[in-house]
């Protein structure tokens, strides 16, 4: 069995009286997508910032990539950040940078050669499909472009594991479609480790039942069926801070809990 | 209850614990030269003008109000003098630095607000940076350089106000308006009047960071923040001012 990539212990979180998290564990294999779903306040998105090292656990332990980061101070969290990526809920776009300079924000940060940088940038739009709002600033796009933009973002330094949290949140159809095939295609063709953070239904069970194939130098998307059955896609839902289920799609469609029946109703 | 002795001795450490990480981060690579130049821009040369007009009325009333008390004691002739001791030593430094308060201040409380609200310094933290560097440390510096500069051209603007209002309300002659302000001036007034700036505009940029990166609730915590950052850094000022005017009259 593959070792995780990400590792949750027994993770204890609270803001003031209120416990988010109550011993809250689970692993993420190196390629797999864990989506974490759960009613809002559940703490989907604490998970995501306590991996990031963006809060600290008041008890249990976080691995990343087998290190523990429990503990680990600000600056010694910039090495390990350096293999993460995250997408924010609101995209969190620098508002004084143009795009260009919000996709070249790390490679900047690290004296990145500038030839390298814009073709970096430019591969990166290229990927969302939003070469073109190069020059643009955060004002003039629209919320899909954003998170698309946020996206890009993240991947500017090929990170081998993506943190999205609630990417598709207040989008429409058409643009969460092709922010959850960006996803899908990451985690495809690029084999990219994930953990998709969203209370959207829809959305996890495009996730879970779709994959991208690369033929003849364009992405294909399928449907799972009879001939290949998802098994890099996992769910996970929380409730009152607890894990209350983990597994597949097709189990989590099937059980008989009442909250659960309730949820995906 | 609003206000507090934990809650006071809670800002007090954490202003404290964001100073000692502002000092330590002011010697780390990487160096935001950059981000230093753009805060020194629009701190400095965008203050300047507020700063200015404010010294050359402070200038021209204190003028107004010396001369008429003078005149009593038969010593008009001495207005040049108490102008420029009041202005250098007390009036430029802490009007100039209540100014700067309010506008840059206000803004960096107000703007990295917004940042923290909209999850933009924790996108930064997660690209690797940290944001006491990027953010904090570059408009500290920049306050710090800036405010002595902008305090020399208040007093300058402020010793013009005085001199016009002498020269064309009081009728006090040119020559002697400006021979008795330079006389009054000695070393220690300029050093005090420029350490006090230099103190004050550390103090405006850690507390206007202070309270922009303790933003909670939304659009109406940063407005929160943005009150607070004056209110904070003005109470501030004037008690630092008071603390250091008792150190440095020991030196005279």
């Amino acid at each position: 069995m593959t070792t995780a990539v990400l590792e949750l212990k027994d993770v204890v979180k609270s803001y003031g009286d209120r416990r988010i998290l109550d011993g809250v564990s689970f692993g993420v294999r190196k390629g797999e997508t864990k989506i974490i779903i759960g009613a809002s306040g559940s703490g989907k998105s604490t998970i995501l910032k306590l991996i990031m090292g963006l809060e600290k656990p008041d008890e249990g332990q976080i691995f990343v990539n087998g290190a523990e980061i429990t503990r680990l101070k600000e600056r010694d969290m910039v090495p390990i950040r350096q293999h993460m990526g995250m997408v924010f809920q609101e995209s969190a776009l620098f508002d004084s940078l143009s795009v260009r300079e919000n996709v070249a924000y790390r490679l900047y940060e690290v004296d990145t050669d500038e030839d390298e940088i814009e073709q970096r940038v430019r591969k990166g739009l290229g990927f969302v499909g939003l070469e073109d709002a190069i020059d643009k600033t955060p004002a003039e796009l629209s919320g899909g472009m954003k998170r698309r933009v946020a996206l890009a973002r993240a991947l500017i330094s090929e990170p081998e594991i993506i943190l999205y949290d609630e990417p598709t949140a207040g989008l429409d159809p058409v643009t969460s479609r092709k922010i959850n095939e960006l996803i899908i295609a990451l985690r495809d063709i690029n084999n990219v480790t994930g953990v998709f953070v969203t209370h959207r239904m829809r959305d996890a069970f495009t996730l879970a039942s779709e994959y991208a194939e690369n033929g003849s130098g364009e992405v294909k998307f399928k449907r799972e069926g009879q001939d290949l059955c998802i098994a890099n896609t996992r769910f996970l839902l929380l409730r009152d801070g607890k894990i209350i289920f983990e597994g597949p799609d097709e189990t989590l469609r099937r059980s008989e809990d009442p909250y659960i029946k309730r949820f995906l109703a | 209850m609003p206000f507090s002795l934990r809650a006071a001795v809670k800002e007090i450490q954490d202003i404290s614990f964001l100073t000692a990480r502002t000092f330590v981060s002011a010697f780390r690579r990487p160096y935001y030269i950059r981000d230093l130049l753009v805060q020194m821009e629009s701190i400095g040369v965008g203050s300047a003008p507020v700063v200015m007009l404010t010294g050359f009325f402070t200038g021209a009333v204190l003028t107004l109000q010396t001369a008429n008390t003078l005149t009593r004691f038969g010593a008009t002739g001495q207005t040049g003098y108490a102008v420029s001791v009041s202005l250098v030593r007390e009036l430029g430094p802490v009007i100039g630095s209540l100014m700067v308060a309010g506008r840059a201040g206000s803004g960096m409380a107000s703007e990295l607000g917004s940042m923290l609200v909209t999850e933009q310094v924790n996108a930064m933290r997660a690209l690797g940076t940290d944001p006491i560097k990027k953010l904090v440390v570059p408009r500290v510096l920049a306050t710090t350089v800036m405010m002595p500069i902008l305090t020399i051209a208040g007093d300058a603007v402020g010793l013009l106000g005085g001199l016009a209002v002498s020269t064309f309300m009081l009728r006090i002659s040119t020559n002697q308006y400006l021979g008795s302000a330079f006389d009054g001036l000695e070393n220690v007034d300029v050093f005090g009047g420029l350490l006090k700036p230099l103190v004050f505009g550390a103090i405006i940029a850690l507390v206007g960071c202070h309270c922009g990166l303790r933003t909670y609730g939304g659009t109406q915590g940063v407005g929160r923040s943005t009150t607070q950052a004056v209110v904070n850094a003005s109470v501030l000022i004037l008690f630092f001012d008071f603390l250091l005017s008792r150190l440095i009259l020991n030196y005279t």
